[in-house]
């Protein structure tokens, strides 16, 4: 029914230099219609502004400067007088520790992205790159780099790509390079993740090499095919048609600007995978990356369950931290009864430690638009909200920016694309409650009400928003959907595990070399993601433990590393994939204080609805607290079991049920830790103030005075150039003389 | 909507005096939509972006001219951790108390903050400056331990830092306040 011919409604394209009429057309004439006018805008600043330079713009990236290296940019173009470089914003990456990153890509040349850029480095860029093409190797991302290369090889790293047994690009490339003549030193060779150009049954017959700085992606199926490549293409300047893989893949984009970087090409990027590459401001820059394709696709076909047919057989299940199945949550709302239908965003990230919503709002906000269209039009949705925390300001500026933008091109409102689905979208603010990310506290919030969950069921799917049938997703659900439309749902099912489609996106934090963003396939183990993304834990120490999915999650000890991700091995080894956040613990980390602290925060968030949640956690932290001050039994130990297992059996809604998670798992894994605070009154990982000792040491202290001098309860005694003595009666283990004490005298035990 | 008091007139008259011009606009358009009282987080934001915090004065009002029980008002603004129920000072310092700024020492800065400040949590500085505030994570997890004051964002901060960064802020009302008596 939506396939038919039908009239337009006018609607200016942008502002009122463009002005469609009365457009006759199918869905898809007006979608090419809107994508086309776009590119020629888009073509058309390329041809005057060829030159681009591209900074981040997210929430981290201004807190590290970056809206003083824009504006220093943008005053160094004005006074050279430049008229051909475009100067843009883009998102984040996710590369965080490496913030202000810029990039500046000129026509046949590698692209050059610098980190930690500040104003004086922004003139150094503008004189010595841009004016006198001489880029600056020390300030390379995740650099210095020795040189820029002429050519890149980049190969695809998946399980899928290679011909035979054992062949391998990267190992076959150099010796190849070097029989044909060419100086090795002008060629960088990387591995990247999957590209996604595997789709069309040529698994395990050819592999994928992505050639730059032309962009070219060639399929490669034998080493003949590779010599005619350095051939042609490396020595001749030719493009090789006949092995050139052709539409736009999944992975390219991204990997076309950062595939040299070892950061991000062990990950694959999926519902990443525009930031860092467009502008997060402009619709424009959005229909160029097949921005609407799919929701035009769908509407073209007009066939909610096919939509739906999709989801499923992608495999995709919710990436909010339940794991539902997202495919069987629409076909519920969908088959309800009632026709007034709801469909409602969750980017109420509140677990600290967690920032994968707040980049994918900020970077790429029309991808989550277009996935929620195409999700109330699958269950049949007229109103669509997203529910946005109060503390994500740039986030919501850019999700506001973007559905008016929609409004304005007629993807959102009355009859989108001219078919006769209705929908629109409004933005809701939270206020800061950790229990709104709960369903249905989620609901009473957006309702106005305090936001308190409710027993379940019904289930919202069935009794949700004003009492519809509602469907709550997750921010990163929704970036997954236009790319279940648009690369196929067998191509995203087959990443990941037989149980777990896709990928799923983590925020490293904690002890870690790499802190950022970092999507990888389902199945990828714990210590991939830890070692090789990562980088590792800073300083040399050892690692610890991984703590996942925030206050709802567990710790997962060093010895089981080999761990793969996906939502059931995390859960039976105690933990969950919850949402995504990762922190990395190292030796210097006190498991029990670690709980204690996961403890503190569910029980300030506990909404105080149910008996076992609301007591239950206040119990918990007061042992907890106990055992930290030294004045735990081995008694306590077993009762915080007890009151952790029935907190998890009798709470009302998931926060109280996965609250003693933490405890619970640190309990299991690192039960030596609570008994040396119990039974020895020590702390192994030194963190616990209580159980710590101070003294001095005779052999090292030169009776400076120092200690004494700062200590805020004079227990410090001995005179100039005598050893000094600490009272451990009086001492209050502030740690204030092992920070003043110049020779390392004071030991901590 | 149409009225719903026999005293509406006198409702609204109140109401702008407490509220002023703005959010009485704001509440306004909100009850031309359907479901208005959903509205009423987004309007206690909008009070609170406008006078820094909630006065029982101005939930009262709201309560008023959103026809919404003075208690389910109350309550809502108390439940929620953003709503401020007291005023803040010329500064407000949010430590960020999520577990990557924790992990990386958090605590730490926290107490020399108190220390520095003389005050705890939720609390004001006697002479107006500075609020101190504990945080939920604010998403820049990549450059913990993080402060905020006002808008701007501190990054790995430590405590030596401290009292250097708050000179700066103590710099500028000085600086504000001899310019004030310069010109009087």
């Amino acid at each position: 029914m939506f396939g038919e011919i039908r009239v337009f409604r006018q609607r200016p394209f942008d502002g009122n230099s463009h002005n469609l009429g009365e457009i006759v057309g199918t869905v898809q004439d007006r979608y090419q219609e809107l994508s086309g006018q776009a590119e020629a805008r888009r073509q058309e600043q390329l041809a005057t502004n060829p030159i681009l330079i591209q900074v981040g713009s997210a929430t981290c990236e201004h807190a590290a400067g970056s809206r003083e290296v824009f504006e220093e940019f943008r005053k160094h173009i004005v006074a050279s007088g430049r008229d051909d470089i475009l100067l843009h914003q883009t998102g984040c990456t996710g590369r965080c520790s490496r913030e202000p990153i810029v990039g500046v890509f000129v026509p046949g040349q590698i692209p050059i992205k610098y980190e930690r850029v500040d104003r004086e480095l922004v003139h150094q860029i503008f004189t010595s790159h841009v004016q006198n093409n001489q880029p600056l190797l020390a300030h390379v991302l995740d650099g210095p780099v020795e040189r820029v290369y002429a050519f890149e090889f980049l190969c695809c790293g998946s399980h899928r790509c290679g011909w035979e047994e054992g062949a391998n690009l990267e190992a076959s490339l150099p010796g190849l390079l070097k029989d044909a003549g060419v100086d090795l030193e002008q060629v960088n060779i990387a591995r990247a993740s999957c590209f996604g150009a595997c789709s069309s049954g040529n698994e395990k017959t050819c592999s994928h090499v992505l050639v730059k700085p032309d962009k070219v992606l060639y399929r490669v199926c034998s080493t003949d095919d590779l010599k005619e490549i350095i051939e042609k293409h490396i020595q001749g300047g030719q493009i090789v048609d006949r092995l050139r893989v052709g539409g736009k893949t999944i992975g390219r984009k991204f990997f076309e600007i950062y595939g040299d970087v070892a950061f991000f090409n062990r990950q694959t990027r999926v519902a990443l995978r525009h930031n860092g590459v467009l502008d997060p401001g402009s619709i424009t820059e959005y229909f160029h990356y097949r921005g609407f394709q799919a929701l035009a696709k769908v509407l073209d076909k007009g066939d909610p369950n096919w939509v739906i047919e999709q989801v499923k057989k992608s495999k995709l299940r919710g990436r909010g931290g339940g794991g539902f199945p997202t495919g069987n949550k629409w076909t519920m709302a969908a088959k309800a009864a009632e026709k007034i239908r709801y469909i409602i965003c969750n980017a109420d990230e509140g677990d600290p430690g967690a920032f994968m919503d707040r980049s994918m709002l900020e970077s790429d906000p029309f991808n989550v638009v277009e996935g929620m269209i195409i999700g109330g039009f699958a269950i049949g949705a007229s109103r669509g909200f997203f529910y946005v925390r109060a503390e994500y300001p740039l986030a919501i500026e850019r999700i506001q920016n973007a559905i008016q933008e929609c409004r304005r091109h007629g993807l959102l409102g009355k009859g989108i694309l001219g078919s006769d689905f209705d929908f629109d979208l409004e933005v809701r603010l939270g206020a800061g409650a950790f229990v709104c990310g709960e369903e249905t506290a989620l609901i009473h919030s957006i309702e106005g009400e305090r936001g308190q969950p409710r027993i379940r069921p019904p289930y919202p799917t069935e009794s949700g928003l004003w009492g519809k049938p509602t469907v709550i997703n997750n921010v990163e659900t929704f970036a997954n959907i236009t790319a279940v439309i648009n690369y196929g749902a067998e191509w995203l099912g087959q990443i990941g595990t037989p149980s777990s489609g896709g990928t799923k996106v983590f925020a490293l934090a904690g002890k870690i070399r790499h802190t950022g963003l970092v999507e990888v396939p389902m199945g990828m183990t714990l210590r991939e993601l830890v070692e090789e993304i990562g980088g590792g834990v800073v300083g040399g120490k050892k690692l610890k433990a991984v703590q996942t999915g925030g206050p709802a999650g567990g710790c997962i000890p060093a010895h089981m590393l080999d761990l793969p991700i996906d939502f059931d091995s995390l859960s039976k080894a105690g933990s969950i994939m919850g949402s995504g956040g990762m922190i990395v613990l190292d030796e210097d980390d006190c498991m029990v204080d670690v709980a204690k602290f996961f403890m503190t925060f569910s029980q300030d968030e506990s909404c105080g609805k149910c008996t076992p949640c609301r007591e239950g956690t206040t119990r918990m932290l007061e042992i907890l607290e106990r055992i930290t001050h030294g004045k735990g039994t081995l008694e306590d130990l077993g009762l915080l079991e007890r009151l952790a297992k029935l907190v998890k059996k009798s709470s009302l809604c998931g926060l109280g049920r996965a609250a003693p998670n933490p405890v619970l798992s640190t309990l299991n894994h690192f039960r030596d830790e609570y008994i040396a605070h119990v039974a020895d009154k020590r702390c192994p990982a030194k963190k616990c103030a209580a159980l710590l000792r101070y003294e001095i040491d005779p052999q090292k202290c030169v009776g400076c005075t120092v200690c004494a001098r700062n200590c805020p309860v004079t227990c410090i005694s001995g005179s100039r150039r005598e050893v000094h003595v600490i009272d451990q009666e009086r001492c209050i283990k502030c740690g204030r003389c092992a920070e003043v004490c110049r020779f390392n005298a004071v030991l901590r035990t | 909507m149409s009225t719903s008091t026999d005293n509406w007139e006198q409702v609204q008259a109140t109401a702008k005096q407490v509220l002023g011009d703005n959010v009485v606009k704001f509440i306004e358009s909100c009850r031309a939509e359907p479901n208005p009282e959903s509205q009423l987080i987004a309007v206690l934001h909008k009070v609170q972006a406008e006078y820094g915090y909630l006065a029982e004065a101005h939930l009262d009002a709201v309560a008023q001219l959103m026809q919404i029980p003075a208690a389910k008002v109350a309550g809502v603004a108390s439940f929620y951790h953003y709503y401020r129920l007291e005023p803040r000072g010329r500064f407000l310092i949010n430590i960020c108390m999520g577990t990557a700024c924790y992990v990386k020492g958090a605590d730490r800065v926290a107490q020399k903050l108190m220390d520095e400040l003389g005050i705890r949590f939720g609390e004001t500085t006697t002479d107006g400056v500075f609020t101190l505030e504990g945080t939920r994570c604010i998403g820049t997890c990549g450059l913990a331990p993080v402060m905020m004051i006002d808008d701007k964002v501190h990054a790995e901060v430590t405590p030596d830092q401290v009292p250097v960064i708050l000179e700066k802020y103590l710099d500028q009302v000085r600086r504000a306040g001899s310019e004030t008596s310069g010109r009087t």
